[in-house]
């Protein structure tokens, strides 16, 4: 039903200002939220200026910066740096993407940096995602067939091949199901964009033989219809896909085996 | 979370319902249908502007034009149902609210649909 509380810490307050130290040649400044479970404190805006000529092109570069030079308890996801693993994903100027491929230049005036939007807070910038992950294990994605394993590898045409381009490339950086107005109000139920376009990829590869389990176990309610084109997540995607486009691909695949 | 389920326990929950095809399908049908059918009743009633009533009571009572009508009526109506339950599951989340508000989007859906079939049946049949 309707709630009239806002939920624990939804309130932000203003943090700590951290200026530059002495004169800099080209000053950018970053507006990154800070909250901290172990203190019974709400969450708070932080604000940190850096030398921009001294850092590298990134906001992840520049996140690192604050966290090597300035403030070592700002906590936030990173590995790979080149947007393959998709673990910097974050609020970067209003837009779900990542730190890594995200550049200072790409935003005027402050860097205003969120965690991925409606997902519980683990501390600052580093989201609780194991409910996606656990959605991603639910669609079982991994080829399944019955015909017993053939001495070489699985054959696929070409043209069955390029089935997959456009979905093979997803890192599971969850930008778009976090950008996503049904996921944020059904979570619960509702596979979000990110996990369906996985699930697409299962349903589109021409190897796997269990395409009509896999419609069975997506076709609810829930489960794929609540997407209503939104379109968020091709918008926040940073690898450029369309899970959207996978999705209409599901739903076609529904009512292709229906009428 | 209070409970110690583990997240995958959670997501799968009771499983697949193993349908919602069909309403997702008929959704689109009925918007089909109400393109022409809204675009007769648009024209009706702007041909019918300032009419008397008897002349919209003889309009409504021509067997064709209640044909159309009662067409307007079961698409527009279908396709207001099936609407509602829509934005019913997508912002009621207790089970007993949306279990409350799915029955009554029914009964209402239906009360609206066969008090206007009734209308037009009355002056097409008299």
């Amino acid at each position: 039903m309707v709630e009239i509380a806002l939920p624990a810490n939804s309130k932000i307050d203003k943090g700590v200002v951290h200026a530059a130290e002495g004169a800099i040649a080209n000053p950018r400044t970053l507006k990154i939220y800070r909250w901290n479970p172990d203190d019974e404190a709400n969450p708070r805006v932080d604000t940190y200026t850096i030398d921009a000529d001294d850092c590298g092109p990134m906001v992840l570069d520049a996140l690192i910066k604050v966290k090597n030079e300035v403030d070592s308890t700002l906590t936030f996801r990173r590995s790979c740096r080149e947007g393959i693993c998709g673990s910097c994903a974050m609020n970067i100027d209003g837009q779900n993407t990542l730190a890594c491929t995200k550049g200072l230049d790409d935003v005027k005036g402050d860097i205003a940096i969120y965690p991925l939007p409606h997902m519980p807070v683990i501390k600052d910038l580093v989201p609780d995602l194991s409910n996606l992950y656990a959605q991603y294990e639910s669609i079982e994605p991994w080829l399944k067939t019955d015909t017993p394993t053939p001495q070489g590898e699985w054959k696929q045409s070409k043209e069955d091949r390029e089935q997959l381009d456009g979905l093979y490339e997803c890192i599971l950086c969850a930008c778009c199901s976090t950008s996503c107005p049904s996921y944020w109000w059904n979570s619960d139920k509702y596979l979000g964009p990110a996990v369906l376009l996985q699930a697409y990829r299962w349903l589109a590869d021409s190897r796997d033989e269990k395409t009509g389990e896999r419609l069975d176990d997506l076709e609810d309610p829930f489960r794929v219809y609540r997407c209503h084109t939104i379109m968020n997540c091709a918008k926040a995607c940073p690898k450029g896909l369309s899970p959207a486009k996978a999705i209409t691909e599901i739903k076609k695949m529904m009512v292709e085996r229906t009428v | 979370m209070s409970d110690m389920r583990t997240p995958l326990s959670r997501v799968r929950g009771l499983g697949s319902a193993k349908k919602g095809t069909e309403p997702f399908f008929m959704q689109r049908v009925t918007a089909l249908a109400n393109i022409p059918l809204t675009l007769f009743l648009v024209g009706a009633l702007v041909v019918h502007a300032g009419s008397d009533y008897a002349t919209m009571t003889a309009f409504l009572g021509n067997p064709f034009i209640g044909l159309l009508m009662l067409l307007l009526i079961v698409s527009a109506v279908y396709h207001m149902r099936l609407g509602l339950q829509v934005v019913i599951e997508d912002y009621v989340h207790g089970e007993a609210a949306k279990l409350l508000a799915l029955i009554a989007n029914q009964f209402f859906a239906f009360t609206i649909g066969v008090a206007c079939v009734l209308a037009v049946l009355k002056l097409v049949i008299g």
